[in-house]
């Protein structure tokens, strides 16, 4: 006959297998602190090394000659932070899942990306015709809408704080299309400085 | 309570396809850590006991099976959860 304890054990086991096998729980805190600081210097380029600021990006500054190759430089900026960030975080992620004897690509982190995917590739593709048209001013807040939608939608396959991560970059997204002259800003604030504190929260609590 | 649950393999593959629509062999057998052999045994009974049940096909020419727990297999998973909690709270 089995003693109390070896039912409690049951449960436990019970439970942490059905966490392990419906989350990927190898996500870095680390690697959301590095995004961030990414994305600060990111948004500091932009801000002071191409004279990017808040005023210009909704006024007719863009329609003129001059400003093409500035927007050029500017997005070139923002896909390296981009190729930077996601880099680091499979990188960080890559060694965390070794550490617990996972693989990096499983069941769940398929599940995961899966999630994650439909959101960021509607949110892309909307920003690249939104760019074709030259609707510039709306490309800061769409970027934090649709990234919120995706760790929003991406949570149930994760840690639960990625949703209220989530929940904060959609929040700030809309806040920044009602002041779209603020676009850099709230991207710095949302990517930048809500990453850093999102990543040091999951350090403290998870991993440490 | 059911004999089936007895072992700890059999509790981990019912414990993790109560949480997915269906699992492939292996990601069965990364979860679990057991060996090739250890798993197809332990599922080869939960199959006998209809608690679950398995979907081949072939992905790039390899053979592939998916397992999925049935309505049978939820049931007494459920039972079981129910009777683990019940003797815990009694003894307390």
């Amino acid at each position: 006959m089995k003693e109390e304890q070896d039912y409690i054990n049951d449960l436990a086991e019970i439970r942490s297998m059905m966490e392990r096998s419906s989350k990927f729980l190898s996500l870095s805190g680390l690697a959301g602190v590095m995004a961030g600081l990414y994305a600060l210097a990111g948004a500091w380029i932009a801000y002071s090394v191409l004279n990017f600021t808040p005023q210009t990006i909704s006024s007719e500054y863009y329609q003129s000659v001059n400003a093409s190759s500035n927007l050029t430089q500017l997005i070139l900026l923002a896909c390296l932070v981009l190729v930077l960030a996601v880099g680091t975080a499979i990188w960080f992620s890559y060694r965390k899942a070794n550490k617990r004897g996972e693989s990096i690509w499983n069941a769940t982190s398929k599940r995961l990306l899966a999630s994650i995917s439909v959101p960021l590739l509607t949110g892309g593709l909307l920003i690249l015709i939104l760019l074709s048209k030259s609707f510039i001013s709306l490309i800061a807040p769409l970027t934090l809408i649709f990234y919120g939608l995706a760790l929003y939608n991406a949570s149930k396959f994760s840690y639960e704080e990625v949703k209220y991560l989530g929940m904060i970059q959609i929040a700030l997204g809309l806040l920044s299309t009602l002041f779209t002259g603020y676009g850099l800003l709230f991207w710095a604030i949302g990517f930048g400085a809500v990453h850093i504190v999102y990543g040091i929260f999951i350090h403290i609590r998870y991993e440490r | 309570m059911h004999k089936a649950f007895e072992s700890r393999v059999r509790l981990g593959i019912m414990s993790a396809l109560a949480v997915n629509d269906e699992l492939d062999f292996s990601s069965l057998k990364e979860f679990l850590d057991v060996t090739d052999g250890n798993l197809a045994t332990h599922l080869k009974k939960l199959t006998k006991l209809e608690f679950i049940d398995e979907e081949k096909s072939f992905i790039d020419n390899k053979p592939n099976t998916r397992y999925f727990m049935t309505d049978k297999g939820k049931k007494a998973f459920d039972d079981h959860l129910k009777v683990l909690e019940q003797i815990i709270k009694s003894q307390k």
